[in-house]
């Protein structure tokens, strides 16, 4: 077998275990644990006046109850501010457990420890607290009146004001020939994984030690969490992301106040103790994203290009703000996409609502940012009469103009200087693919026979591969395996594939002997996490360095022991060998061996490596000065800062004239993430990507009333997409390196979600010429817009 | 008060004492540790726990282990041959990337085992409608749906 596996799409190392039941899932692990439940506040916003847990006490297999109240020094104290930021003046978070005041349906109050999952919600129901209501603060412009507060010491409800600005915006778009102005609304909407949250902990008495599993995209810093809460030396804290079904962003956030409580408790009782989410604790306690209202006002030219854009945005974050103001960065950051636009200002506005928090869900900003910047396209091609196509092109950074400043600060606290890309060519692609230029005659000859079809076109540049860093640790042990771990987590996105294609190639093995551990503090202890479409950039390239110290200390080894020049050798299968001379070689596994100096043999293998059996000179010592035993390495990647992916897609819908029905006739992808190390994995993140984004577009909402009860917590009325809903993905690359890292990866997981609103909506547009402003737009909500129209123009008419 | 349960799980005979609001799937999961049966909703619309029962696929978190007595179940466990070697709509999976996350996968795996018994030859649309009644968060369907017919070929090249 050939050991160059970069690039291949080879099948995934992890499916056979995944495929015959044999996954080990959070809820999976510790079948003899206590289970946890917890009482949730059934309110929006509410004073606690009273808990009342004697109910509780006679329920049998109960163990604990926990309020605020039993909760001990840092246990108690508020969960952290993961990132702080300038602009987020009034940032505030939740305690693990409420103290005082609710400010969302579904905030912790009661903690319930019993025998099984079942005994605790039996618990849990007969636990009384008296809540006196408070006025609730619903929706982003309630929000923004301010009637009311959410946090009685955060004045107007907001919590940020950011600002991103280059040029000066008002006087360009005072000269420009050019000026529109309008709103755009988007709806709130959810990660969803289909597995939800959960902790499982065991604390060892003997040992003083904690393991703790959590269903995390970010075991390292819930580590670090925990021992910090918990008071434990971070060494005595074990962390362990099991297999995990699915993350998106919401796993991102920690320590949820579940993965302080259940550690902290399985200590107290010397007992192990999980806690599994159930879906409409997920729905009312995780978190969700996109919520923003959208005013633009947009100069330009009579090509189209844009002079000056004037974005004020009011974005919804919730009750807390963990997460700080990373949703609201990346908006106003990203918002301008492959374009280099005159001046241009962005004011984001972060406020609290009594909702559930707001943090990133795959896009995270990037949607509302994109949406914003495509309508404005669409908008000027349509007041210009010009084609959408071309207005886009009139803006493109070119491929000569890279790097591009955009002078602004990313989310990573670095300049938005994009590294590399080639938007000329991914608009070709695109218009290619879904046949742009002649759509003009398909949607006359469809509407001659009474259909409405209409094509879309969205483009974006996503920032990818944030640092501060990743690390990669390989080590070929004496059997000829090869041991890769990487600190970051995986939740499906095939990395103990994509990183052992990585190493194998490097190393010049075979990939069956190459195994990848993730996000297990056990083996690697410093990472930052899964997320902003970081892992292949981050881990990869990491691993890819830490694999070459191995090669090179593999060769020296080797040289010594075949008495060649280690520049003559290469690694083939797993064999150095001197080139052009097979008979000359040596396997990796004896060189393990020998990288490792013994005074006791095991095996006969290891009888090689002896004091007796070894030679060398006896003036040096058996590790040379600087040198390690072992044939292992590790390194780190940490970039300057993010490489930006980018990408197009194009959509043909039909929209129903009699019920407003849309149905999506095509869907094409053309994306460029650099070199691609699996395609079959990139494009598979890309099906799922868009799919996410057709959620978002045409399904999912957050159903809110006005008293902040989440009226469609459930999947029977969260419309989360089945096989029907989603078209077949047509997709084409485009491979721009990127000059940053040392494999000119750039990241691919959130690509496909991005600019799905925005094509989709220029899509019906298109098909209705019906100005759209609003995403998700139902079916209902489309045959409002299009009779409202037809009696305007009836009214006209008359 | 408990009840004793027995019942053929992947062609073992196994019993069980659970209360009688126990969920088959909890019994499965728990009592059992069968835990390759997931629940991604418990309230009968995501397909992660369908299981099948008597051959017919079942939303295991809709039942409760009593009324499953008696019958026989199969899981994802019991899908690939005694040998361990993976079934065909295992392999199909594997072969066209018909997962990502694996979470919703044994749900999708028995539905599908069930329709290609019924249906050896689906059409495009016979597939959708099949699988209709499970959710995936990460694959967005179209390498499921691929997957489905490859699993027929598959099946059609080993009949």
């Amino acid at each position: 077998m050939s050991t160059r596996m970069f690039g291949e799409p080879i099948p995934r190392r992890e499916d056979p275990r995944l495929l015959t039941g044999q996954g080990r899932y959070l809820d999976d692990l510790g079948r003899d644990a206590l289970a946890a439940a917890f009482v949730r506040s059934p309110h929006a916003h509410a004073r606690i006046i009273d808990i009342d847990v004697a109910g509780a006490l006679d329920v049998e297999g109960l163990v604990a109850v926990y309020t605020w109240e039993d909760l001990p020094g840092r246990v108690g104290e508020p969960l952290p501010l993961l990132i702080p930021h300038p602009s987020l003046t009034h940032g505030r978070t939740a305690y693990p457990l409420a103290r005082d005041v609710v400010r969302h349906v579904g905030e912790p109050v009661v903690m319930v420890v019993a025998r099984d999952r079942y005994l605790a919600e039996d618990a849990a129901g007969m636990i009384r607290v008296e809540y006196e209501p408070l006025p609730p603060v619903v929706g982003i412009e309630n929000a923004a009146r301010a009637d009311h507060l959410v946090h009685d010491d955060v004045p107007g409800n907001v919590g940020a004001v950011l600002l991103q600005e280059t040029g000066d915006v008002a006087a360009a778009i005072e000269h420009a020939p050019h000026v529109l102005e309008f709103r755009l609304d988007i709806e709130r909407s959810a990660s969803t994984p289909l597995e939800g949250r959960g902790v499982y902990a065991r604390w060892d008495a003997d040992d003083e030690s904690l393991r703790v599993y959590s269903s995390t995209q970010a075991s390292t810093s819930v580590r670090a969490a925990i021992a910090a809460r918990l008071g434990l030396p971070p060494g005595k804290v074990e962390v362990i992301a099991p297999d995990v079904g699915g993350g998106f962003g919401v796993k991102i956030v920690h320590p949820w106040p579940e993965e302080v409580l259940v550690p902290w408790a399985a200590r107290l009782l010397g007992r192990e103790l999980k806690w599994a989410e159930d879906r409409r604790e997920h729905f009312v306690s995780a978190a969700h994203e996109r919520g923003q209202v959208q005013h633009v006002k947009v100069g330009f030219d009579g090509a189209g290009r844009v002079l000056g854009l004037d974005v004020r945005i009011l974005h919804d974050h919730g009750a807390y703000t963990p997460y700080g103001v990373i949703i609201p960065i990346v908006t106003s950051t990203q918002l301008l996409g492959p374009y280099k636009i005159g001046a241009y200002r962005a004011e984001v506005t972060s406020l609290y609502t009594n909702t559930v928090i707001v943090t990133p869900y795959r896009g995270a900003g990037r949607p509302q940012g994109v949406f914003c910047m495509e309508r404005t396209m669409d908008r000027i091609a349509d007041h210009l009469g010009l084609d959408r196509a071309e207005v886009r092109e009139a803006n493109f950074i070119g491929p000569d103009e890279f790097p591009y400043d955009q002078g602004l600060t990313f989310q990573d606290g670095r300049p938005l200087i994009y590294d590399s890309g080639d938007y000329p060519e991914l608009l070709r692609k695109i218009k290619e693919l879904i046949g742009w230029d002649g759509f003009a005659g398909v949607r006359s000859a469809a509407a001659a026979k009474g259909r409405r079809i209409g094509i879309g076109l969205g483009c974006y540049v996503e920032g990818t591969g944030v640092g501060p860093y990743e690390g990669g640790h390989v080590e070929i042990d004496s059997t000829g395996r090869v041991n890769v771990s990487t600190g970051l987590t995986s939740q499906g996105q095939g990395h103990q594939t994509v990183f052992a294609q990585i190493a194998a190639t490097e190393l010049g093995v075979p990939i069956e002997d190459v195994h990848v551990t993730t996000g297990d503090t056990r083996r690697f202890g410093y990472a930052v996490g899964t997320f902003a479409s970081r892992a292949a950039v981050m881990s990869g390239n990491a691993i890819a360095l830490a694999s070459r110290k191995v090669r090179e200390k593999a060769l020296r080894i080797a040289a010594e022991a075949l008495e060649a020049d280690p520049r003559d050798l290469d690694i083939t299968d797993g064999v150095v060998h001197v080139k052009g001379d097979p008979g000359s070689a040596i396997p990796l596994r004896t060189v393990a061996v020998l990288s490792n100096p013994l005074r006791y043999a095991f095996d006969e293998e290891a009888a090689r490596a002896t004091q007796f059996a070894v030679g060398g000179s006896p003036e040096d010592p058996p590790v040379a000065s600087g040198d390690e035993p072992g044939l292992e390495g590790k390194d780190y990647y940490s970039p300057v800062r993010s490489t930006f992916a980018a990408g197009m897609h194009a959509a043909v819908v039909e929209i129903d004239p009699d019920t407003a029905e849309i149905h999506i006739l095509r869907y094409a992808v053309v994306h460029d993430c650099g070199r691609l190390i699996n395609p079959m994995v990139v494009e598979g993140q890309i099906h799922g990507g868009v799919a996410q984004g057709i959620g978002g577009a045409l399904y999912e909402r957050m159903e809110y009333d006005e008293s902040g009860q989440l009226l469609n917590a459930s999947f029977m009325d969260f419309l989360m997409p089945y096989a029907t809903e989603i078209p077949r993905v047509e997709t084409d690359h485009l491979e721009t390196l990127s000059p940053l890292n040392p494999l000119g990866i750039k990241g691919a997981g959130e690509a496909g979600v991005i600019p799905v609103s925005a094509v989709i909506a220029s899509a019906i547009e298109d098909a209705t010429a019906i100005p759209i402003a609003k995403m998700p737009l139902s079916p209902a909500e489309l045959f409002h817009l299009m009779s409202a129209r037809e009696r305007m123009s009836q009214r006209i008419l008359s | 008060m408990t009840h004793e349960v027995a019942l053929t799980v992947n062609g073992v005979h196994r019993t069980a004492r659970v209360p009688a609001r126990r969920l088959l799937s909890d019994f499965l999961r728990h009592d059992l540790g069968l835990t390759g049966t997931h629940v991604g909703c418990e309230h009968g619309v995501c397909g992660c726990c369908t299981v099948l029962m008597d051959g017919e696929p079942v939303r295991s978190c809709l039942m409760f282990a009593v009324t499953a007595a008696g019958h026989d179940i199969v899981t994802v466990e019991g899908l690939a041959a005694p040998d361990g070697t993976m079934s065909p709509v295992q392999r199909a999976f594997q072969e066209c990337h018909g997962l990502q996350c694996g979470f919703c996968t044994p749900g999708f795996l028995c539905t599908v085992t069930a329709l290609l018994k019924d249906n050896p030859r689906p059409t495009d649309d016979e597939v959708l409608e099949g699988i209709s009644g499970n959710l995936c968060r990460c694959t967005g369907y179209q390498n499921i749906l691929k997957s489905v017919h490859r699993a027929a070929d598959l099946l059609d090249e080993e009949a």
